[in-house]
């Protein structure tokens, strides 16, 4: 036996469990119960374990903007904040659009030892809207989706080929959901608060049109649609009358629990696209999360040095960190007031996206793989700059108070994170 | 004014008595303008940075000789003559120009909220002279005391509102003043020249000039930017002008005889108002470029009482 985890509040709700007792671990795969002795032994008295939660929406940044983050930098991020697993977004300089990046990415991620990372591959060649990447050679190299990332695919023949292709692998088309025409210029949501600023806004039609789009060009090609964070009502009401199995979504934490009252200050780090919607969005959001309509909640872990956040609000960069704060911000301001399980929690964490991205992780069975979080409930602390492991600050919660703190991290079955010690497992 | 206010951003959070304040204290400047000596030493040893990143001729003059009439000295940094252009950031900018030791900087910008950010991060006072479609808190405060010379008493007034309101920095400022003050305001524009949104103005609207000037006291005229053309708010000048120029036979056939005409300027004569309107008996134009200077000076004043109360001690 290589480890054995005691007294710990074992927790899965995809396979019901939900109980206190010892998880054995033998060869990275969960093991079964035995008295054997282990070469490890964690007491996780009082503490909760979970399956390892699953990003399917982060930029590491490396190669190209190594300032904001790198790949170690951003897995240090993940492991500190519970994850186990994170798909970067092609949006690298140069981007994700051939094997060589992908590779690279990839063979980074085993050299630092931390989380696991699959890149998700360019829909278009440099990420330009053209002419299709080569989406067969980037499947054989790991990619596990495709996505122009922060480029809506505006060009509908296109993506409808790219949902036709995409069909060979069986992997998601992920798109950005925004009408580039209706948000140009655009700096927040286009509403009360954008009026009595005077931004240009970002209208929510700039959305739901594309994901009104979207829906119907893979009803049309039955191709594998997934929209990146949903940010409004309608988009959501859109969701909820065309559901179907090829379709999913995510939600960013940031998105279901922060609204455009908080620009009021014009606090850039509260800058983002989609951009944070009213308080109605807010609520709909949430409510489509406990009604599993909106099945993923996808970090878009953002970073930016502080040299293009630390600008008035319009001249600073778009985007927020969100891997070491998901998990704490989600738990004490949705599932404490109990607006949503910690069963669901789980769920759209780990063991959803697990299943939308074909990765076989995300649960506590016998013989899963054993990436596991560990996580006190109990204790809280306050979110502060100083703290994170992300090579960037621009997080939208700075001064907020969180319960739920990562003891442990494991992955395959070994520990790589343990009360603030990174332990580099060199895959 | 609050003693502890260090910056004026904008009419959005002033409160009453300190607009009142602002407008009084702007009376007794005005003696000063009209003396034949029109300088005081009030602001003698407080130096005054105005830092103009989008062009500006008369608010800039028009803070430039109310510093100087409180004698206070100044710098004035453009656009075209600031690092901005070789890639320095604002606030490296603002930052250099407070640690030569200046009092308050005047801030024009292109973008919302840029005061407030400099606000949050320097000692200096900041004065905001106009950020992007947000505010432009002088203008309104000027407008004010316009209107308060005319007609002594906000109560009751009834001010129309009319040109790109979706587009104005002036008219966000002036809803929040005239409210407070206790006038009722009606914008007038086509549709793509509102915002979606009006309750944060807390106003009436209406689509049609000929329904809009009956019964007003005050006929306000925002400047239409030729470049809103272009980006196909409405089709054409001249159809703007049909329909929304303020021409002598509309204000004749249908406002009030004793209404007055305020604009913000540089006023567009021809587009957003016919020629002569400009130099007729109903215009204050002029008389609010005066109120400016006016006002200007007394927020000066006002905002520096602090340091000085200091310098005292």
């Amino acid at each position: 036996m290589d480890l054995k985890i005691k007294n710990i509040h074992l927790f899965d709700p995809l396979n019901g469990i939900d109980e206190v007792g010892t998880l054995q671990i033998e060869k990275g795969k969960v093991a079964k119960d035995s008295k054997s002795s282990a070469k490890q032994e964690i007491d996780g008295k009082g503490l909760y374990l979970f399956p390892g939660f699953v990003d399917v929406h982060s930029h590491f940044r490396e190669p190209g903007a190594e300032d904001a983050e790198t790949i170690e930098t951003g897995s240090k991020a993940a492991v500190k904040g519970g994850y186990t697993t994170v798909c970067v977004m092609p949006n690298t300089e140069p981007p994700i659009d051939n094997e060589g990046v992908a590779r690279y990415i990839k063979e980074k991620s085993e050299k630092v030892g931390l989380c696991r990372v699959f890149p998700i591959g360019a829909v278009t060649k440099g990420r330009e809207g053209k002419e299709l990447s080569e989406m067969a050679h980037l499947f054989e190299v790991g990619c596990v989706a495709f996505s122009d990332d922060g480029n809506c695919i505006m060009d509908s023949s296109l993506m409808r080929n790219a949902l036709e292709y995409s069909k060979l692998f069986k992997v998601p088309i992920i798109d950005h959901p925004e009408d580039t025409n209706l948000s140009k210029k655009g700096q927040m949501h286009e509403g009360a608060v954008s009026t009595s600023l005077g931004f240009k806004g970002i209208p929510d039609v700039s959305e739901s049109t594309i994901v009104a789009r979207d829906i119907l060009l893979s009803e049309f090609t039955q191709g594998r649609l997934h929209l990146a964070h949903i940010s409004t009502a309608t988009s959501v009401e859109l969701i909820k009358d065309w559901k179907r199995d090829n379709i999913t979504s995510e939600v960013t934490p940031h998105h279901l629990l922060l609204c455009d009252e908080e620009i009021r200050n014009f606090d850039s780090n509260k800058k983002m696209k989609p951009p944070l919607r009213t308080r109605y969005d807010v609520e709909v959001l949430q409510k489509a999360i406990k009604e599993g309509l909106i099945e993923i909640v996808a970090t878009d872990h953002a970073p930016h040095p502080d040299y293009k956040k630390e600008l008035d609000f319009e001249e600073a960069a778009f985007g927020v960190t969100g891997l070491e704060t998901s998990f704490a911000a989600l738990y004490t301001d949705l599932v404490k007031p109990g607006k949503i399980t910690l069963g669901k929690l789980i769920e759209v964490l780990s063991s959803t996206p697990s299943r939308v991205f074909n990765l076989p992780l995300g649960e506590l069975r016998e013989g899963a793989t054993a990436d596991f979080t560990i996580m006190d409930l109990k204790s809280s602390r306050e979110v502060n700059p100083e703290d994170f492991a992300s090579k960037s600050k621009n997080s939208p919660f700075l001064g907020r108070k969180f319960e739920g703190i990562v003891r442990y991290t494991i992955v395959n079955g070994k520990i790589i994170y343990s009360n603030g010690d990174f332990i580099n497992t060199g895959r | 004014m609050d003693p502890n206010r260090k910056d004026l951003l904008g009419i959005q959070d002033l409160s009453k008595d300190e607009i009142e304040e602002i407008l009084k204290t702007a009376e007794s400047m005005e003696e000063i303008l009209k003396r034949p000596i029109k300088i005081a030493p009030t602001l003698r040893g407080i130096t005054v940075a105005n830092l103009f990143l989008e062009p500006s001729t008369r608010t800039l003059n028009s803070f430039v000789l109310a510093e100087k009439r409180l004698s206070a000295d100044t710098i004035n940094i453009s656009a075209s003559s600031s690092s901005v252009l070789k890639g320095e950031t604002l606030l490296d900018t603002a930052k250099n120009i407070e640690a030569m030791e200046v009092d308050m900087i005047v801030v024009r910008h292109s973008a919302p909220g840029t005061p407030h950010f400099l606000a949050d991060r320097l000692k200096a006072s900041i004065i905001n002279a106009g950020d992007g479609c947000h505010e432009h808190p002088t203008q309104a405060l000027l407008d004010l005391m316009t209107i308060k010379k005319k007609f002594s008493t906000f109560k009751n007034l009834q001010v129309a509102v009319i040109g790109d309101i979706k587009h104005s920095r002036v008219s966000r400022s002036l809803f929040s003043g005239l409210n407070k003050m206790g006038a009722k305001v009606t914008v007038c524009a086509p549709p793509t020249l509102l915002p979606l949104w009006l309750e944060p103005f807390e106003v009436d609207f209406q689509y049609s000039l000929e329904k809009t000037l009956p019964g007003k006291n005050i006929l306000y005229i925002l400047r239409i930017q030729k470049e809103r053309q272009e980006e196909s708010f409405f089709p054409s000048l001249r159809e703007y002008v049909k329909n929304y120029a303020l021409t002598y036979e509309k204000l004749e056939k249908f406002a009030s005889p004793d209404v007055v005409i305020m604009h913000p300027g540089p006023i567009n004569r021809g587009i957003e108002i016919e020629s002569r309107i400009a130099d007729s008996k109903y215009s204050l134009i002029l008389d609010q470029v005066t109120s400016g200077v006016a006002v200007r000076m007394s927020i000066l004043y006002l905002l520096s009482k602090r340091k000085l109360d200091g310098l005292k001690n």
